[in-house]
């Protein structure tokens, strides 16, 4: 595929601008690189996305069981509520009185989530998960302070959490504090109750866990680390298995975030943008960034509070994708949300169950809405390794599972079906994982070569990384 | 695999050259490059730093992962091999020629092998 | 209700049986009942399409879409080309996750490489990378890729940034227990004389804003050799439809540029999702956060695009990476750079020439009927007014006529933005309505 770049042509362009109505000023300092954007016609533009897009792989395009990302469809009602002018032509910074309709989706998208999170209140500032780690460790290090007990610099993270989760305390200032997991991959109590302190600012927690199993000592856990004086943070990427069914707050947690892209249906459009809203009770309410929305008799407004630890974005976050997962929400409703919950860890215990004769599982017990399978075995027989068995499935048309995740299996596959996806494709999916295994075990050498029916093949990732060519620097233009 | 003789080792992976002028070359051994696998950058220290014996001092990248580099000694840094991180393939290539600082100054030392305690050494490390 | 369940009672009662269950409550057994909801969730009930389509319908009912706008403050109403949505629109692009997959993820990561290509002839930067959140993220990323390990790193940020990006540099610097010293302003641009005093030898950088909070156009070039004189890195957060016409960072001597993407094809949005674009030179490329495409050449030797320098990320180094961020807001960057294919560099260029004049323009008229302009030197595409006439006056007059006026910034005080989207028959019929206020 040719760059735009390499398609410019000089003197070709898309007549967008009429003619200035006014006098022209000359500004008196100039830029003395010259400009050197890409030159195209509209129907050259036009058919280079296209051709772009055909070589992209999105939920619409097939299977895309990503492990921990909740790849669900994405339903084309909350596309249309969010792409209307009454939304999208709004400017930040308008009266209160002209953005009721506005504050409205917020506050009510709020009403929601609180509800499903058992959290007293929660700012959209988040314009992710990672951002709304962040931020719901910035409430616990401004909730110790503002108790004068500074002392409380350290966030426990079990070994199995996601990179993000000590990532984002150290960027929060925290010292991390790794403890190991359990065999069966949840928390050690033990471990937990060594590590906890005075110095202890908090814990950070996915529940169900990163490898897709539902701690059954949740409640002590929390106990352990609030009677030492910390607080419980909970990871929501994995909310999308018990919403409607059991609620953070229940367990005992104080903070929470989650993934609007994931859990409730917007789309992630390549990478971004998501929403990571962040909840929180009561006693951590008045640290949070921004404002809240509160509503009088039918008005909405803002109501800021003197001890909110700031901002982290501009003006309320990603709003449009929240008008998105607004409209989802309207339509599951009470009991569509548990239902999804529900059908997410169904389909993911009928894929873990049909495959187990096969490919050997990191867990046996009841997997929530996600299962890990391990593909140690098969490298140590064969040396056919879990990136070839991805790789494998390329050529088959569908997303692989998670690779590599979680750490603390070996060769890990992490499959994600969601609810979305009818039986009648899982067991379509299943035979082709079948199929694949048993290619493995008979022409592993073939597996190495796979794909070889994709756009491009298995790319050269050392050389990309030891000569970064991150841009283009051809002629052309 | 090579286990030079001149040289002494740490459990960590890292050989030091011991110089007549009592300064000392540290880099990675050829089971640590075998292990990582083909290093993609190299994160150095500059000269002056005070790098103490059992401490990350450097750390090397593989395309999906990052190790640490651990210092066999307490010492200074008098020489960083600055052309590595950009030809990081030397380690892999070359391991016992791509030394990644020389220091100076050494007041103390980890545990450290010799060739044939480090080669035995190896054989007890689980490969995964 | 509405529901995006596929599957049948019958099928799901199949499948729990293949599974070994025989009922949907035994897949949550392992849930303590302590814990789990009892009486369910107290939330009204789903809704058809048709009702839920009518609800968000009376809500986007209820804001004011203004006719003409003549506000910015970090929000910019532009033309947004017909040719931006309808590709921005394809399913691929948007139900796509990163591509980590790059077999079957040429298109985007080819994109994203286009769009960094794009941010760094803008900027004339030498790399940029795949965008975070937005622009204020952008500038508080910034300042955390200037820390270093032998200062005490404070951060000076001069007074004419925009207000919520100073807000979000402070709470980042919150996180990272850095202190921020602010800079302060004369006749509207940041006072060289205090920079050169404030730079003390644990600064780590220096951030200004191009064009200004207040529109005007700062003396980047020397404010660049005070911060490099005094050991520290230069950030620049500037206007990517100013960029066009004004000294590149590149030549105004930044180590860091960065700014707000949504000029360029992103609707208003009430203000998201946007883009922030992040550029360095060549000797901070490693310090950069965020994702980056890379050329390199896949098994038969084509070429082909990945990910690349993953092991600078969070998901590889953990507590020790620079910054935590996983994502970017990919679809945002691909927006900007189909919307920058479509301007193209003589249509770009064109889009500045008419923001600054038509700026210029309401400027005279506005000064003609009785709202000065605050400050003396030169400005983009926004100016603030300085008036006895009361802003709250002034911008109700323009409000009853659906002109979403400037933001006043104090009750005599207005910030006033003029972009190619208004025509000269608008900005006179506004210098109209202020005039018959100063007469009332």
């Amino acid at each position: 595929m040719k760059l735009l770049f390499e398609e410019s042509v000089r003197g070709h362009h898309c007549d967008v601008l009429p003619v200035c109505d006014v006098p022209l000023y000359a500004l008196p300092e100039k830029r003395a690189l010259p400009l050197r954007l890409p030159e195209l016609s509209e129907n050259e533009i036009s058919r280079h996305y296209t051709a772009l897009a055909q070589q992209t792989h999105g939920v619409n395009d097939g299977f895309y069981p990503l492990g921990s990302c909740t790849m669900k469809y994405n339903p084309k009602i909350n596309e249309e509520a969010a792409a209307q002018r009454g939304f999208t032509a709004l400017h930040p910074l308008q009266p209160e009185d002209s953005l009721q309709g506005a504050l409205q989706v917020l506050h009510l998208a709020g009403r929601y989530l609180c509800e499903i999170t058992g959290m007293a209140a929660m700012t959209f500032q988040p314009a992710a998960g990672a951002h709304g780690e962040f931020t719901g460790l910035l409430l616990i290090k401004a909730y110790h302070r503002a108790r004068q007990d500074g002392k409380r610099t350290k966030i426990i993270v079990p070994d199995a959490a996601h990179g993000t989760n000590p990532a984002s305390a150290a960027m929060a200032g925290f010292t991390v504090v790794n403890i190991p997991s359990g065999a069966d991959g949840c928390v050690d109590i033990a471990a937990l109750q060594a590590a906890v302190g005075e110095d202890t600012a908090g814990l950070m927690l996915t529940n169900p866990n990163t490898v897709g199993l539902f701690d059954k000592n949740i409640l002590t856990i929390t106990r352990i680390v609030h009677e030492a004086g910390g607080l419980c943070y909970y990871d929501g990427a994995n909310l999308n298995a018990v919403m409607g069914i059991v609620r953070p707050g229940d367990m005992g947690f104080d903070v929470v975030h989650l993934n609007l892209h994931k859990s409730f249906s917007t789309p992630h459009g390549g990478g971004g943008p998501g929403s990571g809203p962040v909840g929180c009770k009561a006693a951590l309410t008045p640290f949070l960034p921004g404002g809240q929305v509160v509503e009088t008799d039918g008005r909405y407004a803002w109501k800021g509070s003197v001890q909110s630890l700031g901002r982290v974005k501009m003006f309320y976050g990603n709003f449009l994708v929240v008008v998105k997962a607004l409209a989802y929400l309207l339509t599951l409703g009470r009991e569509g949300i548990p239902e999804a919950a529900a059908n997410a860890v169904l389909n993911a215990n009928y894929m873990k169950q049909q495959l187990a004769d096969v490919y050997p599982m990191a867990f046996s017990a009841t997997c929530m809405h996600e299962f890990v399978m391990s593909l140690a075995l098969l490298k140590k027989d064969t040396g056919v390794t879990a990136l070839d068995i991805a790789k494998a499935m390329l050529d088959y048309g569908m997303h692989p599972p998670t690779m590599y995740f979680p750490l603390i299996v070996h060769e890990a596959l992490m499959v994600e079906p969601t609810e979305t996806e009818s039986k009648a494709e899982l067991d379509r999916v299943i035979a082709v994982y079948r199929e694949i295994y048993a290619k493995a075990l008979v022409d592993p050498a073939a597996l190495r070569t796979m794909p070889l029916h994709t756009p491009v093949r298995r790319p050269d990732e050392v050389g990309a990384a030891r000569q970064p060519v991150l841009r283009y620097a051809g002629g052309g233009l | 695999m090579n286990f030079p003789e001149e040289l002494w080792y740490t459990k960590s992976h890292e050989w030091i050259r011991m110089q007549e002028d009592g300064s000392a070359q540290i880099g990675l051994t050829d089971y640590a490059q075998h292990e990582l696998g083909d290093l993609v950058f190299v994160n150095l220290p500059a000269v002056g730093d005070v790098l103490a014996a059992g401490e990350t001092f450097a750390d090397v990248e593989s395309v999906k992962a990052v190790s640490d580099v651990f210092s066999p000694v307490t010492a200074r840094v008098a020489a960083v091999h600055e052309e590595l991180a950009d030809t990081p393939a030397d380690i892999n290539n070359a391991p016992y020629e791509a030394w990644l600082v020389r220091v100076e100054n050494i007041t103390a030392h980890e545990e450290l092998l010799n060739a044939a305690d480090y080669e035995a050494y190896t054989k007890t490390c689980t490969v995964e | 209700m509405g529901s995006y369940v596929a599957n049948t009672t019958a099928e799901q009662q199949s499948m729990l049986s293949a599974a070994g269950f025989s009922r949907m409550e035994d897949l949550f057994a392992d849930i303590p009942e302590a814990v789990k909801l009892k009486d369910g969730l107290a939330l009204p009930d789903g809704k058809s399409e048709l009702e839920v389509g009518r609800l968000l319908e009376a809500m986007a009912a209820k804001n004011t879409v203004y006719r003409t706008i003549l506000r910015g403050a970090g929000a910019y109403y532009h033309y947004i080309p017909a040719i931006v949505k309808s590709v921005t629109g394809k399913e691929e692009f948007m139900t796509a996750y990163t591509p980590y997959q790059a077999e079957i993820s040429q298109g985007l990561l080819q994109a994203i490489f286009e769009f960094q290509t794009m941010i760094c002839e803008l900027t004339g930067m030498d790399v940029a990378n795949a965008s975070v959140y937005d622009g204020a993220t952008a500038a508080a990323e910034a300042a955390a890729m200037c820390r270093s390990r032998k200062k005490k790193n404070v951060v000076c940020v001069s007074e004419t940034v925009h207000p919520q990006i100073l807000e979000v540099i402070r709470t980042y610097c919150f996180g990272s227990d850095s202190e921020v010293i602010l800079i302060p302003e004369q006749n509207g641009v940041t006072d060289a004389a205090a920079l050169q005093q404030h730079l003390t030898a644990e600064a780590s950088c220096f951030i200004v804003q191009q064009p200004n909070y207040y529109g005007n156009l700062e003396p980047a070039a020397a404010l660049g050799q005070i911060t490099h004189a005094a050991g520290a890195k230069y950030v620049m957060s500037i206007n990517p439809i100013a960029a066009a016409l004004l000294p590149t960072p590149a030549e105004c001597g930044a180590d860091v540029a960065v700014g707000d993407g949504q000029p360029l094809g992103l609707p208003l949005g009430m203000g998201g999702p946007y883009l922030g674009f992040m550029t360095a030179t060549k000797a901070m490329m490693r310090q950069l956060p965020g994702r980056l495409v890379g050329e390199t050449k896949d098994a038969d030797g084509r070429r082909a695009y990945v990910l690349t320098l993953q092991a600078r990320e969070q998901h590889i180094r953990r507590e020790k990476a620079s910054s935590n961020i996983c994502s970017n807001q990919e679809w945002c960057a691909l927006t900007a750079a189909v919307y920058l294919a479509a301007m193209g560099p003589n249509g770009l260029q064109e889009t500045a020439r008419q923001c600054t004049a038509k700026a210029h323009y309401l400027q005279q008229a506005l000064a003609g009927v009785g709202l000065e302009r605050k400050y003396s030197g030169e400005f983009f595409h926004e100016f603030v007014t300085h008036s006895a006439l009361p802003a709250a006056d002034v911008l109700q007059a323009l409000e009853e006529k659906g002109i979403l006026g400037g933001l006043p910034l104090s009750p005599q005080d207005i910030l006033w933005c003029v972009t190619e989207m208004n025509t000269k028959a608008e900005l006179d019929e506004t210098a109209r309505l202020v005039g018959e206020v100063g007469r009332r």
